[in-house]
């Protein structure tokens, strides 16, 4: 750079000869310089400013410009991240406690119409007609033709009859995937399972929703993705569920009895194995709700779960095991059965006469309504109600099924004594069959308190102690001196030391005014092996009549037990249990040595 | 020196510039492979939960007990009762091998004249 000198020795000693003053020139020059430095100064300053404002309308362009184009397009899911599995979308299944599947899905094809794409809409009427019989030609031409621009043809095909659609080559005739629930068993456990059907439905897809059973109360966790399929599974066994329903059926027929069912549970875990209601009915084609008369006459009726019955004699146990527990009574305690028993104008009577005293294990034995009341009338209302209570007989069961809440055990308005007296022999307090095999696998398992549960539990339930282990062994010894000598001899099964209870209560007349002289539910409820109690099956039928004889037996003995003790001798095996057989001879190998 | 440093910058730029090209590339390529597994698992999904869905179908408790019912003569099934179990004593012991035949054996085969009038 060249710097011009502030006094230019030519221009200095020009101003000299002048006379002028050279310092004029310097200061001249110096302001000279001073404005091309402040010139040059507001130039750069200028250009930065230029650049900083460039750079920021750039910045804020971009962001602008982004944010536009976020907000005007459609939203796109992020597709290289990949947080859990984006496949796995459907209804989880519905698994046995061995893994069996008992819920399923299956992909279907739902069919739908555009008419207006239709090239010949009579002949795809006409052909569609043919294909599904159930719908009638003239009513899918009549849609065809009409004003409309969608129409619902079927919400399920199979694969033949879409191939036959596919046949009719109609461009307006259109298939959407739809998935459906199936339950490849039939029948089998078909009151647990319910049943599912369509939600919302659209063209791409449909919603499947459980209307009854696990598959309503757990369809919430069906459905949630966060599972990634993973199965739900109850504690039913499906080849003792088919046995147990086999033998059911079987012998519903026999004892001509118009419902049936049974319970089948695990007293330590509170695990229900199977629960059979007959008549049942396919959940993949679930039959319509009764709009008239008496629901517990559909099919759809779980009596197991929803039927409340006076359950009779199978109650005697409860009372005398609260008295051995109170310590009213040990099991050789004499009780007065002299009868009938007068309180008022009511009499209470027994089957037979069993003479003037019995000891409490032979009440039970024989089944003396009296002996039961006296007993109960030492217990007093306020320590059976409270008894009752604590095996849970007074509010519903708290199992599984979206039909629970409805088993709502009728209880009397007032718990008078003579209430006290009857609900001892059964009588007076209705309760499911699942409340008495709960009520039996807590009195019996030691004596503490199991909630019947469908889930797969893996460890014993730790409920409240209810009674103690004495009492519950006298209970269980007292059980299976009914099946030795008592009411219940056909309950034997060779190796598996059956206990139970037998109970007939007639039916009350459904508008009131008493009971039924010819209808009556047959209870047996039982526990094997009694000495070691690992089971608990209540079996109960409904207006049984078994009429081999002269004439017709309704008694439990004879209808409920010989089913019973079928059921175990099916069913025992195939839960791994095996026949313990007193043998004279000890079995195995003699250590000797010498 | 300065210039030099410029220069190496410059290069290192187009260097990174290369570098991620490809690796956006691969990446896209890598998402596309992996959308492409997802439809193939979702594709075998299905077909499994059909195969599963079949298998619980043809093992329904009621078409086997009908198989055993109608195949009786060749199978002998019957529903598994408490005499099924067995005790350790029914059970024999190995029988021991039958050694191979090395010696010519002799058999009789001509009728056998009984002595009547020795009975």
């Amino acid at each position: 750079m060249i710097r011009t000198p502030l006094r230019p020795l030519a221009r200095i000693l020009k101003a000299r000869d002048k006379g002028e003053d050279p310092a004029a020139i310097e200061a001249e020059n110096l302001r000279l310089r001073h404005e091309e430095t402040r010139d040059h100064d507001r130039n750069r300053a200028e250009g930065r400013l230029l650049v900083m404002g460039a750079m920021f309308a750039l910045a804020f362009g971009t962001i602008g410009v982004r944010m536009g184009a976020l907000a005007g397009t459609v939203a796109e899911e992020p597709r290289a991240t990949t947080v859990g599995n984006p496949i796995i979308g459907q209804r989880s299944d519905i698994v046995d406690r061995n893994g069996r599947i008992l819920a399923t899905n299956l992909e279907t094809h739902s069919l739908y119409a555009h008419p207006r794409d239709m090239v010949d809409p009579a002949y795809a009427a006409r052909e569609l007609a043919k294909i599904f019989p159930e719908q009638k030609e003239e009513d899918l031409l009549a849609d065809f033709t009409g004003k409309r621009k969608f129409v619902w043809i079927r919400k399920q095909l199979s694969p033949e009859q879409m191939q036959s659609v596919h046949d009719i080559g109609s461009p307006g005739l259109l298939f959407g995937p739809r998935e459906m629930r199936l339950y490849p068993n039939g029948p089998i456990a078909a009151h647990v399972l319910g049943g599912a059907s369509y939600g919302r439905e659209g063209v791409a897809n449909a919603e499947v929703i459980g209307v009854a059973g696990v598959e309503r109360e757990f369809d919430a966790f069906l459905r949630d993705p966060a599972n990634e399929g993973e199965p739900l599974q109850l504690s039913i066994d499906l080849t003792v569920q088919a046995a147990a329903e086999e033998v059911l059926a079987g012998g519903m027929s026999i004892m001509n009895a118009k419902g049936a069912t049974s319970v089948l549970m695990d007293v330590k875990t509170g695990e229900v194995i199977s629960i059979v209601s007959l008549p049942d009915f396919d959940p993949n084609n679930r039959p319509r709700v009764l709009t008239t008369g008496d629901q517990s006459d559909s099919p759809l009726f779980n009596r197991a779960v929803q039927g409340v019955y006076e359950l009779g004699s199978t109650f005697k146990i409860f009372a005398v095991a609260q008295a051995l527990e109170l310590g009213l009574v040990n099991p050789a305690t004499m009780i007065e059965t002299k009868g009938p028993l007068r309180w008022g104008k009511f009499k209470i009577r027994d089957f037979h006469d069993y003479g003037p005293e019995l000891t409490s294990t032979d009440v039970i034995v024989k089944s003396s309504n009296i002996g039961t009341a006296r007993i109960a009338m030492d217990i007093g209302a306020e320590r059976q109600k409270l008894f009752l209570e604590k095996l849970g007989f007074t509010k519903p069961t708290e199992i599984e099924l979206s039909e629970a809440p409805s088993g709502k055990p009728l209880l009397p308005r007032k718990w008078s004594e003579l209430s006290t007296m009857t609900i001892s022999y059964g009588h007076g307090l209705s309760s499911s069959p699942l409340h008495l095999a709960a009520g039996y696998a807590s009195l019996l398992n030691g004596g503490t308190l199991v909630q019947p549960t469908l889930l797969r539990q893996h460890n014993p339930q730790r409920g409240a102690r209810v009674v103690s282990e004495e009492t519950s062994a006298n209970a269980r010894n007292m059980l299976r001196q009914v099946v030795v000598r008592g009411t219940a001899s056909f309950g034997e099964v060779a190796g598996y030391r059956v206990g139970g209870k037998t109970g007939t209560a007639d039916k009350p007349k459904e508008n009131g005014g008493g009971y039924y002289d010819d209808k009556v539910i047959a209870t047996f409820a039982s526990v094997f092996p009694a000495d070691d109690p690992q089971y608990v099956l209540v079996v109960t039928l409904d207006e049984p009549s078994e009429n081999s004889g002269d004439e017709p037996r309704r008694t439990a003995g004879w209808t409920a037990v010989p089913i019973a003790a079928e059921m175990i001798r099916r069913t025992a095996p195939l839960l791994g249990l095996r026949p313990q057989v007193d043998s004279l001879e000890p079995i195995g190998v003699t250590l000797t040595s010498n | 020196m300065r210039s030099l440093l410029y220069i190496l910058a410059a290069l290192a730029v187009m260097a990174l510039g290369f570098w991620s090209y490809q690796e956006n590339y691969k990446t896209r390529d890598v998402i596309s492979e992996v959308r492409g597994l997802h439809m193939q698992i979702g594709r075998a999904h299905e077909r499994l939960g059909m195969l599963r869905a079949e298998w619980a179908y043809l093992n329904r408790p009621d078409r086997l007990s009908d198989l055993a019912e109608l195949n009786f003569d060749r199978l002998g099934l019957l529903p598994l009762m408490p005499d099924a179990f067995g005790r350790v004593d029914q059970i024999i012991y190995p029988l021991p091998e039958i050694l191979p035949i090395t010696v010519p054996i002799e058999v009789y085969s001509a009728p056998i004249n009984i002595d009547e009038e020795a009975l």
